[in-house]
């Protein structure tokens, strides 16, 4: 095997060292009738060169997004990265270090988790951010489990605006605690809650509302409303945010939320079939900072007063508090967390604003166009960042297998959520106006 | 490793005006934005993100990346963390566009790629477990865990036993055990270790009883030690109706010699960023997929791919628990771990259990003499000694890990398991030379011999990095976890 440098002489060497024979001699503790006796039933081995065959093999497979134009976003997004990225990120000094537990020889993982946990409290408004967890929907399902601790309340309210996947994530971690939720209808028209949908809530017994902004549907929320009714009932503000979107929107610090969560993927991660990405979750206030979830680092000193970077808190976690720690998660998302935070680094402050201001526009754009196409209509009357909502009486499924062939990859129908009719498209700025146009166009003569 | 300068925060590399990356004109008609979004919605200021060129980035995080210990920059023997080589070639199949560049929501027909790989890798790892059904949308190891905990409390359920809420666990499991049973609602009986470093049998048969969900064991277990009752110890909790759980954290010893599955298992996670050679990334990402008894498949997160003639589809389980993450896991690092299994092949995955049990053996018998071990006894791919000598003479076992870092290794898996006083838990990995293992066995002697003559070598350890020691206490009293403009 090419990754396993013992030879032959070397493991004679060795076993002779331990007075045995053979190296079966070193699994006697397992039970006879245990041991297999004939080889697992896998694939034989492949070299370098056939590994790489097959992979380019399976890869052509798919269409993917690199030779086909792109309309699909839905928590996944097509953004450009900038070349760089990889190439700093995929060091090995990053790429195959573990959880820095060692912080005189970590410094480097540290102070980027440092600095992430900065740029996260920049695009947030919040105080404190942790280092990190699995995606945008585990990390909203912590933050409502930290509300009901913080609060000492079992009961979560849900928009059902909220992104359906991250729902069902939500909800299976809730009911795993016996916590109940209450779902908040949006408004058929414009698509988002209004204040009437707050009615009926038993709020007393809340723990926290949540907001997804923009919502599932692109469309942007009343933020303010929530933050009313929770004030007003001693329940916590947890907002769910696009982090592209913070570029242009207020942050949630200012809009009074109390926990952030989002996926990062947007910033500079792959689409990558949908994972690996990142969860953020911010906060503020020492009870609710201390009620987080998941690694956090702090800055200190060593021993000479010059400055460093540590875990710190840990005394929230798993392996130290066992059954009574915050969560049981252990690892974080470092090398997507180190992706984020180089983007938005060489981004920076001009740069990130561009990209959610062309998203902005040129997503419009496409709005307004395919909104003159007859048959089709913007059934929401929100306003709309990056994604918005397409109603026409079609088959999208079907369109979706006729634009392919065409080199375009269609919007999300909406039917496979039980809404019919209805398409979600996804405007980046790594989107042309030219190709914007040809897929109009093309979308027309489909569907006329 | 030598002593390297320490790198200022990107954002004191700022310079206001500074850009580093630009998009492509605006190519599109522009409104005002507030025709689009109500002012009340914007942000008045931008958020403060660095402002500094595109080679400030490379250079600020290259020389971050210098500060840092790993794989690629030294032996890095992190007990139960399995720290093997990860091979290159993986990052360049998995970045290729159609794997790398593919949405989650594309229609099934144009992924039929990453169906197959998915469903393939399912297949491997019930082969390599010897259980049927894997799911691969748990994101870590302690993911896995909750998934596989979620699924016995719908099993119990569904047979109208939900009262059923103990879940057994050895002193010597991992933290994240209890934890994991805490997210859904267990309550945790501890079983002692036996003096062998196994379950107490005896001990196990007084505990189990009509509230038993089931028995998390990770076998071998964090003492490094398979554990040889694992038969009787099955049965026991079988007949008392609970499942039994495999904390795959250190199936690295165990690949085409002994199965979970064959040993009375249930349900199984695999670490795949240990076992299968996913790079750890710092702490993450990894994937924690799990694989269970066909019975119990019914319960499992969907969706799941399946084959359907010559097509691959994802279908959701009948009495599926729901959703634990979003999409379908980390599929660009599972996608690592089927590279891994399709170069090894069958002998390739055996012989990496081999070597790295062979290894550890190697190692802990060199060192036995001068260290502590308090389990004499052939382990499996990992050791656990005991610094207890050490700490008569006046150094620690968190001395002898620090003095480590200045002879350039990254110290092992230190006081854990909590069932071993001063603990040391060494993982050589089969991916090292024998060179590296002499190296490291010499230090270890060295260092023993130091704490014998000069143990203030060790307390003021380590010398050579560029950092000392930090104030972990002053860092949790006074927390500052993010950089604020002077």
């Amino acid at each position: 095997m090419r990754y396993l440098p013992l030879t032959q002489e070397e493991q004679q060497e060795m076993l002779q060292s331990l007075g045995i024979d053979r190296v079966e001699d070193l699994f006697t503790a397992i039970p006879k009738e245990m041991r297999l006796d004939a080889d697992l039933d896998l694939p034989a081995p492949l070299s370098e060169a056939e590994l790489v065959r097959h992979f380019s093999e399976l890869a052509e497979k798919n269409n993917d997004l690199k030779s086909s134009v792109s309309f699909l976003g839905a928590g996944s997004y097509d953004h450009l990265v900038p070349s760089m990225i990889k190439h700093i990120a995929g060091r090995g000094e990053f790429l195959t270090a573990y959880t820095p537990y060692q912080p005189e020889i970590t410094q480097g993982v540290l102070q980027s988790i440092f600095e992430y946990q900065t740029l996260i409290c920049e695009l947030t408004g919040m105080e404190a951010s942790n280092a990190s967890m699995y995606d945008g929907a585990s990390a909203l399902a912590e933050a409502a489990l930290m509300a009901c601790a913080a609060t000492r309340r079992e009961l979560v309210v849900l928009p059902s605006s909220l992104h359906p996947e991250w729902q069902d994530v939500v909800k299976l971690y809730l009911k795993s605690q016996d916590v109940s939720i209450a779902y908040l209808p949006y408004h058929e028209k414009t698509g988002v809650v209004d204040a009437k949908a707050f009615d009926g809530i038993p709020w007393s017994e809340a723990a926290c509302v949540v907001v997804q902004q923009p919502n599932f549907f692109g469309l942007l929320e009343n933020v303010a409303s929530f933050k009313k009714v929770a004030k007003d009932n001693g329940a916590l503000l947890v907002m769910a945010v696009d982090p592209i979107s913070l570029s242009l929107l207020k942050s949630p610090g200012e809009l009074g939320a109390d926990i952030v969560v989002g996926d990062g993927q947007s910033l500079g991660n792959a689409m990558g079939f949908g994972g690996p990405s990142l969860g953020f979750l911010a906060t503020s206030g020492t009870k609710l900072i201390r009620r987080m979830p998941g690694r956090v680092v702090g800055e200190t000193v060593d021993t000479d007063g010059t400055r460093g970077y540590v875990l710190t808190l840990q005394t929230r976690e798993q392996h130290i508090r066992r059954e009574k720690a915050t969560s049981n998660i252990c690892s974080n998302q470092a090398l997507n967390a180190l992706i984020a935070a180089i983007y938005l680094s060489v981004m920076g402050k001009e740069g990130f604003k561009d990209v959610g201001y062309q998203c902005l526009q040129k997503a419009n754009y496409m709005k307004e166009r395919l909104i003159q196409v007859d048959g089709l209509s913007s059934p929401f009357s929100a306003p709309t960042f990056r994604e918005f909502v397409i109603k026409g009486a079609v088959d999208w499924e079907e369109v979706n297998m006729r634009l392919a062939e065409h080199g375009f990859v269609g919007g999300l129908p909406l039917a496979r959520f039980g809404l019919p009719e209805l398409v979600l498209f996804s405007v980046t700025e790594a989107r042309t106006k030219e190709e914007i146009d040809s897929f109009v166009n093309l979308l027309r003569g489909l569907i006329s | 490793m030598t002593t390297r300068k320490l790198v200022p925060l990107i954002f004191e590399r700022s310079t206001p005006g500074r850009r580093g990356y630009r998009l492509p004109d605006l190519d599109v008609p522009e409104v005002p934005v507030t025709d689009l979004i109500p002012e009340e919605f914007l942000r008045d200021e931008a958020p403060a993100l660095p402002e500094v060129s595109e080679l400030e980035v490379v250079r600020h995080y290259t020389q971050l990346s210098r500060l840092n210990h790993g794989v690629d920059v030294g032996f890095y023997p992190l007990g139960s963390c399995t720290m093997k080589y990860n091979p290159r070639v993986h990052e360049d199949v998995t970045s290729l566009p159609g794997l790398a560049s593919i949405h989650p929501y594309q229609p099934e027909e144009t992924v039929q790629g990453a169906l197959e790989l998915m469903y393939n890798l399912g297949q491997y790892l019930a082969v390599i477990s010897g259980l049927d059904v894997t799911t691969l949308q748990p994101a870590a190891g302690a993911h896995g865990e909750l998934t596989g905990l979620m699924v016995i409390k719908a099993y119990h359920s569904q047979r109208g036993e939900g009262h059923r809420k103990e879940m057994i666990i050895p002193d010597s499991a991992h933290g994240t055990n209890p934890a994991s049973c805490a997210m859904v609602g267990y309550k945790v009986v501890e079983v002692p270790s036996n003096d062998r470093g196994g379950v107490d049998v005896e001990a196990l048969r007084g505990l189990v009883g009509p509230n038993t969900a089931g028995l998390m064991l990770t076998n071998p277990n964090t003492l490094g030690l398979f554990d040889e009752n694992i038969c009787e110890i099955a049965k026991i909790v079988h007949d008392a109706g609970g499942l039994l759980y495999y904390d795959g954290a250190n199936a690295n010893a165990i690949m085409g010699i002994a199965r979970p599955g064959d040993m009375g298992f249930d349900v199984v996670h695999f670490n795949l960023h240990k076992t299968f050679s996913t790079p750890h990334g710092g702490g993450g990402p990894g994937a924690g997929p799990i694989v269970v008894r066909e019975e119990l498949a019914q319960f499992l997160p969907g969706p799941i791919v399946e084959k359907k003639g010559d097509q691959y589809v994802f279908v959701t389980p009948e009495n599926s628990i729901g959703r634990v993450r979003s999409f379908y896991g980390n599929f660009l690092v599972y996608a690592k771990a089927y590279a891994y299994i399709r170069s090894h092949g069958p002998r390739g995955l055996r012989q990496v259990s081999e070597t790295a049990v062979l290894h550890a053996n190697y190692m802990m018998n060199k060192l036995k003499d001068v260290y502590h071990l308090p389990y004499d006894r052939t382990c499996m791919h990992e050791f656990v000694l005991s610094g207890v000598w050490q700490k008569e003479q006046g150094a620690r076992t968190l001395d002898i890990a620090k003095r480590l870092l200045d002879y350039g290794y990254h110290a092992p898996t230190v006081y854990f398991p909590m069932v071993v006083d001063e603990a040391i838990m060494i993982e050589p990995t089969e991916t090292e030379p024998k060179s590296t293992l002499d190296e490291f066995i010499d230090v270890m002697r060295r260092i023993a011999e130091e704490a014998k003559e000069d143990p203030k070598l060790l307390l003021e350890a380590p010398h050579n990095t560029p950092i000392k020691r930090l104030d972990e206490s002053r860092a949790a009293r006074h927390p500052v976890l993010r950089w604020e403009k002077a």
